[in-house]
Order: C-alpha cells, then sequence, then structure tokens
C-alpha cells in the first residue's frame, strides 16, 4: 500500500495533479450548492419585498 | 444613405474628430516607443540578443499601444448620445462602423507602422527585417483593430474599462502576434516571409469583411 | 404555455424540473466512470518504461484538455442559439458551463506543470497544446468578467454569446498559429504530445476519465443553470414553490 503511494518515487508529482482535482472539484461543489442557497434566499426575499409579477427578463 | 456613402460619412467624421486629438494619438504612438524602450533597459542590451527579440517586442508594443487607443472608437460617441443616433440612422450600421475603423485605423495604427524603422535602429535590426517588420505591422495591425473594435463594443458602458478590454482582445490577438514575429524570424532563418505576410493578408481581408458586421451586432448589443 | 415535443423545455421555467431530474443522473455516472477510470488506470495499466508512475497523470490531464475544449464548443453552440432563435435558456445554458470548462482548462495546465517536471525537468514548456490551453483558459476568464461586468443579464447573455462564437472561431487558428510556432522553435522546447506510446489499457483509462469529466460537466452545469434561473426568475409565481 505505501509502495503503491509512494509512486515508484513520483508521489509529489502525482498526488500533487489529483489533490488539485479534487480541490478544485470540491471548490465547485461546494460553490453550486452556496450558490443555490442564495438564489433560493432571492426568490424568497423577492417574495416578501415587493410581491410577485408573471413578466420575464 | 448606401453603403459606400456610410463608410465616407463615418470614415470623414472620424478623422476630423482624429484631427482634432492629435495629441491623443501622438501619447499612444510615443507609449509604443516607450514600451520597446523598456526592454533593453530590462534586459541585457547585447545587439545580438536584441536583435533577435526585436520583432517580438515591436509587435507586443504593437500590441498594447493598440489596446490604448481603442476606447477612442466608441466611447467619446456612447458618452454624447450620437453612437445612438448612428445606430439609429437609415444607413446601414455596419458600413457606419466600417468607416470609423477605417479612420481609427489611419489615425492610429498607421503611423505606428511608419515608426517601426525606428524600433529596428533602437534593436539594431538589419534592414530586410526591418521591412518585413513593417509589412507584418501593415498587414496584421487592421486585424487588431477589428478585434479591438468588436471588444470595444461588447464592453461599451460595462465596468472593468481598458482592463477587460484588454483581457478580451489580447488572447484573440495571439494568432496575428504569432504571424507577425514570426516572419521576420521565418525569413532570417532562409525560409522566406511569404507564407506568414499571406497568412496575414488573409486575416486582414477577411477581418474586413466580417469585422462590420460582427461590430454593429455588438454594437447594437450595448443599446439593449 | 411552451409548445409540444422538445421545445416544451425550451423556457426556463419548463426546463427547471427537468434538469433537476438529470443532475443527480449525471453525477452519479460520473462518480461511477471515475471509479472504473482510476480503477483502469492505476490498478490495470502498466508501468510505463521510461517514465515511471508519473505518467498516471495523463489520466486527468488528457480528459482535462479535452473537455476544455469541447466545452467551449458546446458554449459557442449554445451561445449561437441564443442569438438565432433569441432564447434565454440557451444563454443561461452558455453561462452555466463556462465556470466549469474553466476549471478543467486549469487542471490541464496545473497536472501538465507536474506532469512536466518530472519528465522534461521544468514545470512550465511551451509547446503547443499546453500554450494553447493557456490562452483558451484566458478566453474563460475574459467570458467570466464580461459576464460580471454587464449589469444587465440580457444585454450580459448578448454580449457573452458574441464574444464566445468570436472566440470559437479564433481557438482553431490559435492552436494552428501556437502549432506552426512551436514547430518553428523545435530545438527550444520539449513537446508533452509526445506521449508515451499507448498500451489499449492506458487509453482506455483516458477515455472512461474523459466520459466521467463529460458526464461531471454536464451535472455541474445544469446544478448551475438552474440556479441561474432562479435567480433571474425570481419575479415569477412559480420559482416560490420551489423555495419552499
Amino acid at each position: 500500500m505505501i509502495e503503491w503511494l509512494s509512486m515508484g518515487g513520483y508521489a509529489y508529482y502525482v498526488w500533487m495533479s489529483y489533490g488539485m482535482l479534487a480541490i478544485a472539484i470540491a471548490i465547485e461543489v461546494f460553490a453550486l450548492v452556496a450558490r443555490r442557497r442564495r438564489a433560493l434566499e432571492q426568490v424568497e426575499q423577492y417574495d416578501e419585498e415587493t410581491g410577485f409579477t408573471e413578466e420575464a427578463t | 444613405m448606401n453603403a459606400g456613402a456610410a463608410i465616407l460619412w463615418g470614415l470623414r467624421r472620424d478623422l476630423a474628430l482624429a484631427m482634432r486629438s492629435r495629441a491623443e494619438i501622438a501619447i499612444v504612438l510615443v507609449f509604443f516607443l516607450l514600451v520597446t524602450s523598456l526592454f533593453p533597459l530590462g534586459l541585457d542590451p547585447d545587439p545580438v540578443l536584441l536583435s533577435k527579440i526585436a520583432p517580438g517586442i515591436a509587435w507586443v508594443a504593437a500590441l498594447l499601444a493598440s489596446l490604448l487607443g481603442l476606447p477612442r472608437l466608441f466611447a467619446g460617441d456612447h458618452a454624447d448620445g450620437s453612437l445612438e443616433q448612428i445606430a439609429l440612422a437609415a444607413a446601414p450600421l455596419p458600413a457606419l462602423v466600417a468607416g470609423k475603423v477605417l479612420a481609427h485605423w489611419v489615425a492610429t495604427s498607421l503611423p505606428l507602422v511608419l515608426l517601426a524603422p525606428l524600433v529596428g535602429i533602437q534593436f539594431g535590426l538589419e534592414p530586410v527585417s526591418t521591412g518585413i517588420l513593417v509589412a507584418t505591422l501593415l498587414l496584421g495591425t487592421p486585424v487588431l483593430a477589428w478585434l479591438g473594435a468588436i471588444g470595444a463594443a461588447l464592453t461599451l458602458g460595462a465596468r472593468g474599462g481598458a482592463a477587460l478590454l484588454a483581457l478580451l482582445v489580447l488572447p484573440l490577438a495571439v494568432p496575428v502576434l504569432v504571424f507577425g514575429a514570426g516572419a521576420v524570424e521565418s525569413s532570417r532563418a532562409g525560409l522566406g516571409a511569404q507564407a506568414h505576410l499571406s497568412l496575414l493578408a488573409a486575416g486582414a481581408i477577411l477581418s474586413t469583411v466580417f469585422g462590420p458586421f460582427v461590430t454593429a451586432l455588438a454594437v447594437r448589443i450595448s443599446f439593449e | 404555455m411552451a409548445g409540444s415535443g422538445f421545445f416544451r423545455f425550451s423556457s426556463p421555467a419548463s426546463f427547471f424540473p427537468l434538469a433537476g431530474r438529470l443532475v443527480p443522473v449525471f453525477g452519479w455516472l460520473a462518480v461511477l466512470l471515475t471509479v472504473v477510470g482510476l480503477y483502469i488506470g492505476f490498478l490495470v495499466a502498466p508501468t510505463d518504461f521510461q517514465q515511471g508512475e508519473s505518467y498516471r497523470i495523463i489520466f486527468i490531464h488528457v480528459p482535462a484538455a479535452w473537455m476544455a475544449m469541447f466545452t467551449y464548443l458546446v458554449i459557442a453552440g449554445w451561445s449561437a442559439a441564443s442569438l438565432v432563435w433569441n432564447t434565454r435558456l440557451s444563454a443561461m445554458m452558455a453561462q452555466a458551463l463556462v465556470p466549469t470548462g474553466a476549471m478543467f482548462a486549469f487542471i490541464s495546465l496545473w497536472s501538465g506543470a507536474f506532469w512536466g517536471r518530472p519528465t522534461w525537468g521544468t514545470y512550465w514548456v511551451w509547446d503547443a497544446r499546453l500554450t494553447s490551453t493557456l490562452i483558451l483558459l484566458f478566453l474563460y476568464i475574459g467570458l467570466m468578467a464580461l459576464r460580471s461586468a454587464i449589469e444587465d443579464p440580457r444585454r450580459a447573455d448578448r454580449a457573452c454569446a458574441v464574444l464566445a462564437l468570436v472566440g470559437s472561431v479564433n481557438v482553431p487558428i490559435i492552436y494552428f498559429s501556437v502549432q506552426w510556432w512551436n514547430t518553428l522553435h523545435q530545438g527550444a522546447s520539449v513537446s508533452l504530445t509526445a506521449a508515451p506510446t499507448m498500451a489499449a489499457t492506458m487509453l482506455a483509462g483516458m477515455l472512461v476519465m474523459s466520459v466521467a469529466a463529460w458526464a461531471y460537466t454536464i451535472s455541474a452545469a445544469l446544478h448551475r443553470v438552474r440556479s441561474i434561473i432562479l435567480e433571474r426568475e425570481a419575479h415569477a409565481r412559480w420559482t416560490r414553490e420551489v423555495a419552499r
């Protein structure tokens, strides 16, 4: 297992690459969830402030 | 007004406006020479090195200088409302835009092309290479003008100003840079510059044919 | 009320629930394919004779590069549709794809750097594909910058659509010019495209990971477009039902 993790001595390069991918995806997923939450809040807010209408942008 | 008349109208009007802001244009040209002067200061001014890197530097400086001049193209008219009038006019907008961009090129890029031999002297460029450099700038600056016009129209009234415009235009200008600077290198390597010059010429023609329509679309979008 | 058949999904309101059902489908597909791809990549594909274990980076480097390019073309397609048919949803789809495409462009560059270092000695080489991908990343950033610089969403839609189309016409030209530039300077740089000769298992791993990346992109973009729809349609009645 340790042998496999060390990637024949190239551990640093391989895991920096895969690690960054994991981080990037984690950030993206987090951002997606956060954006959805903000969007839902916007929908709530709009309703409270001014009521709603049917016209689209 | 038909297309030809519209082009002439735009050309004459913008040239007249350019004549009134000669100082502004002169600054862009001085900027061009200033940028090229910075490189030897930042590097080892070894004549062999300078001569080798001259085409690339001249081209990068030309790119940056052309960006500086771009806001002039639409910003003035946009600010005082005349651009909207132009967009609403009966004359075809692509033709009017073509006149403006042509005037812009004559006023800002053509002088720059004529200044290029000075850069040749600064960097000890041999005459043949200087000639090729001038030719590439002559053929390449129209492409830059059209890319810049599209960028300037898209960013009208947008936040971010000159930096945003640079961000949008520079990546698209990479092929022009590659072929423009590459022409000199290719000629030095004994392979001749015809291929590069032909590609630049093709770029100039295509951008002049399609540029007016894309720019006109971008101008209309900015009024929505 | 929207039309029948395929076009009944062309309004944001009717597309919203469909997208919602598809997000987990493509999401789990991506997870499954990634597991299979990584299994092939790490446990089935043999060690490369020249590059040792470091070559295994290609199982993310190449799929990321492909996705970055492919996504840009898809964005251009949605942009063209939005201009031709003046549809909001097409523009929203284009907008939703940009961040994910940019992410893959970045990953392609990052992984390329960490593959290049042990293989060629430097973190960065100016080879044709890496350089083109760098410019592609700038194009993505430009799209995001233009979007955030324009207040009105519809105007931003149309401006970004024009920019995406102009960019997509340029992408092949940029690639071609960078190729040319790269061959002219052959001696000065080495190419990352001179990859290890592909064992079938290596190729299989790359392909599976590419499909995984494609499924992930679809899932992420559909999730994002749902948020975009809510943001832009916050004033419309149907969104209240969703917020509950």
